[in-house]
């Protein structure tokens, strides 16, 4: 199942503040140890939202209009994201926990998001057999 | 779904002739291909009907009447038969077509079944239409 | 023949014999991916020339000997199309007619055996096993994968798609493993088969049903599995698992769709012949003369309900006993409630009871209804009906499903009553 982590804007990330040489080091080698594990497809940072724009349908249909960054609520913004390519939940929100503080100030956000694509297959688990056995069992008590 | 193959008798069967070695291990493969497709549930030879019996009911309502064998028509007779669970009545026949010819002497003859079967659910209304609403849910769900 | 009786017959010759086409032609091109592909390209040849020409005596060989052409032209092109023309040859000793010819006789389980551990790779995640297995050893279309699953066609497509393409860039051996990775993989491989089973057999989130064609889907790669690894014992154990509990198909809901459980299921509608068929299985396992592993346990189990022609009739002390070896096994909490259960049948609910207080110490079923569900049980029978109510009203607090929670609540009142 495929999860794209977003690294949520802050107002350091809008003013293109650089991190520390630690924050930096630490980033790449996050980046290397996805790729060595063979699961990341992407891994983009963009710029700042003053060289972005925005277009607004409005409600009620018509022309779309058309805004230019820089635009606030910083923490609504993308910052950069990575895709990776997991085999479960747990395993995706290991890899995002470990990942630095995309921030590098304090004050980071990382959201986890599935891929529209990954529904679930299956709602199984072997367990739930066993605990169908239980119920059967219980309601024989039940009635013995 | 399941179906019988009903091999049916022959002046062999009914006389307890054994059939040949060739026609042994054909058989033999055959009924290994079937497992090894998975669809084999059972298959077994029924002795000559001079050791079975017939229970009648001529009068509906009145006592049956027991009559022993052997019994006359061959072809009416069963010899044997293998169960298989398919997943089509096309699927059934392609394999009752590779069946060796039971009997050899010109004399062999399958007769293909479908066995009438509740467990198969998807032929079930209720359950299809069950599944169809769901679907719909899910559906509804996505958008 | 018309041709729409064409069509359909060989879709039916499809699915007798993609499988082992697509297994025969992966150990000579030893790309999954790459073999379904050319074994589809012989099925399309097939449905343009056998409308006209008639369908072939031995329609497999035929659709095996296509393909290999293709495999073959395939590769001339590649030659053409790359200049290191030697070192290709070289790399292609796969494909010399020799080593073709072999794949049509004798090798044909151990090349669906390579198959299936390659379907089932552990680098791929547990839908994509599923799906990917359900398609090339089961010959089925996404279409009918999609239905099974009830998703969109293309959500299996992209799986499939995926999952070849994963097993293709990791270079994913098409090998049935050998040694101590043998036992793991195989585990993996029957987790596989067990979970396509419980998708179609358990009720699930969306309300309770049964998907048949799953649960036929996952019985029948088990026999083929019994018979292509028939010194296994935990492959015969799970081939018994799934046939007695298939035997209970027809008695498991009732006609509005809600589920009935064992105590009062109609014992005369389970299927006898799975049922021998199950026990069969399992006497096969048994014969390999190793301890019984989980899937076997289970089958015992559920052979002990199948065996019982009454409710009261069922033999508590063995179920009890094959609990004790399956926690041993598998040991869960879940087996050990189950144990505990078993053994209040078998020797009284004051034993019960014992086991049950053991395991309230347990962190994982800190929250699990089910627990105290179970001890009120226990307690009602011990006539502790005032434990048991908080036992009850503790239960419904913890369960998230509305019905069970009126059901256990009104238990809880039932014990005020009294």
């Amino acid at each position: 199942m495929r999860y794209i982590l977003i690294v949520k804007g802050s107002r350091y990330s809008e003013a293109s503040l650089k991190t520390s040489r630690e924050h930096r080091d630490a980033m790449a080698a996050y980046n290397e140890l996805l790729a060595r594990a063979g699961v990341l497809l992407a891994a983009e940072g963009l710029q700042p939202s003053s060289s972005g724009m925005r277009i607004t349908y409005p409600v009620h249909g018509g022309m779309p209009k058309v805004t230019v960054g820089p635009f606030t609520l910083e923490k609504e913004l993308v910052a950069g994201f990575k895709m990776i390519e997991v085999k479960s939940e747990e395993e995706a929100i290991d890899w995002a926990m470990r990942m630095p503080n995309p921030s590098g100030f304090g004050d980071g956000e990382i959201e986890l998001r599935l891929l529209s694509e990954d529904v679930n297959l299956l709602h199984v688990s072997p367990t739930m057999a066993l605990e169908a056995d239980l119920r059967d069992q219980i309601d024989m008590l039940k009635k013995s | 779904m399941r179906f019988m193959m009903i091999v049916k008798g022959t002046k062999d069967s009914e006389a307890g002739t054994m059939p040949s070695q060739e026609l042994l291990e054909a058989m033999l493969r055959y009924n290994e291909e079937l497992a090894k497709a998975g669809v084999l549930l059972a298959a077994d030879g029924l002795h000559a009907s001079s050791q079975g019996i017939r229970i009648s009911y001529p009068e509906p309502g009145g006592k049956p009447k027991v009559m022993d064998g052997p019994f006359t028509e061959a072809k009416e007779i069963i010899a044997g038969y293998t169960l298989i669970e398919v997943k089509s009545r096309e699927e059934a026949i392609e394999w009752a077509m590779r069946m060796p010819d039971p009997h050899g002497y010109g004399e062999g003859q399958i007769e293909l079944r479908q066995i009438i079967d509740a467990t198969d659910l998807t032929q079930n209304p209720d359950t299809l239409a069950m599944e169809a609403s769901i679907r719909e849910q899910i559906e509804r769900r996505k958008t | 023949m018309s041709d729409s009786s064409v069509l359909r017959t060989i879709d039916a010759i499809w699915r007798i014999e993609s499988a082992k086409l697509i297994a025969g032609l992966a150990r000579m091109v030893r790309d999954v991916g790459l073999a379904e592909d050319l074994a589809q390209d012989a099925l399309v040849i097939a449905l343009e020339r056998w409308p006209a020409t008639g369908i072939p005596d031995n329609p497999g060989a035929w659709l095996m000997t296509t393909a290999k052409r293709r495999a073959i032209d395939l590769l001339r092109r590649n030659k053409l199309r790359d200049q290191k023309y030697e070192e290709f040859g070289r790399g292609s000793d796969l494909y010399t007619e020799n080593d073709m010819d072999l794949t049509m006789d004798g090798e044909v389980g151990d090349d669906l055996l390579r198959l299936i551990f390659t379907t089932c790779h552990p680098v791929l995640s547990q839908e994509a096993r599923v799906a990917l297995t359900l398609r090339l050893l089961g010959g089925l279309t996404t279409d009918e994968i999609a239905h099974a699953f009830l998703v969109a066609e293309s959500t299996i497509a992209q799986r499939i798609v995926r999952a070849k393409r994963t097993l293709s860039a990791k270079r994913v051996d098409f090998e049935v493993p050998v040694g101590e990775e043998l036992q793991d993989r195989l585990s993996t491989v029957l987790e596989v088969i067990y979970l396509m089973f419980n998708e179609g057999y358990s009720a699930t989130s969306g309300g309770s049903w049964i998907r048949p064609l799953l649960c036929q889907e996952a019985l029948r790669l088990g026999r083929i599995l019994a018979e292509i690894a028939p010194a296994e014992p935990e492959v015969h154990g799970l081939v018994a698992l799934m046939e007695i509990q298939s035997s209970r198909f027809k008695t498991r809901v009732n006609a509005s769709g809600e589920p009935i459980l064992l105590m009062d299921q109609n014992r005369a509608l389970w299927d006898q012949l799975l049922i021998r068929r199950g026990l069969a299985a399992l006497e096969r396992a048994r014969r390999l003369g190793r301890p019984l592993g989980p899937y076997a346990l289970q089958a015992a189990i559920s052979a002990c309900h199948a065996q019982a022609r009454l409710a009261s009739e069922t033999d508590w002390a063995r179920i009890a006993a094959l609990y004790e070896a399956l926690s041993r096994v598998m040991p869960s909490p879940i087996v050990e409630l189950n144990r505990a259960v078993a053994i209040a049948m078998a020797f009284g609910p004051a034993f019960g009871l014992q086991i049950v207080d053991e395991l309230a110490s347990e962190p994982s079923l800190k929250d699990y209804h089910l627990l105290p569900s179970v001890r009120g049980d226990f307690l009602v029978k011990l006539d502790r009906i005032d434990e048991a109510r908080g036992e009850f009203e503790r239960a419904a607090s913890l369960t998230r499903n509305v019905r069970e929670r009126e059901l256990l609540l009104k238990r809880a009142a039932e014990c005020s009553n009294q």
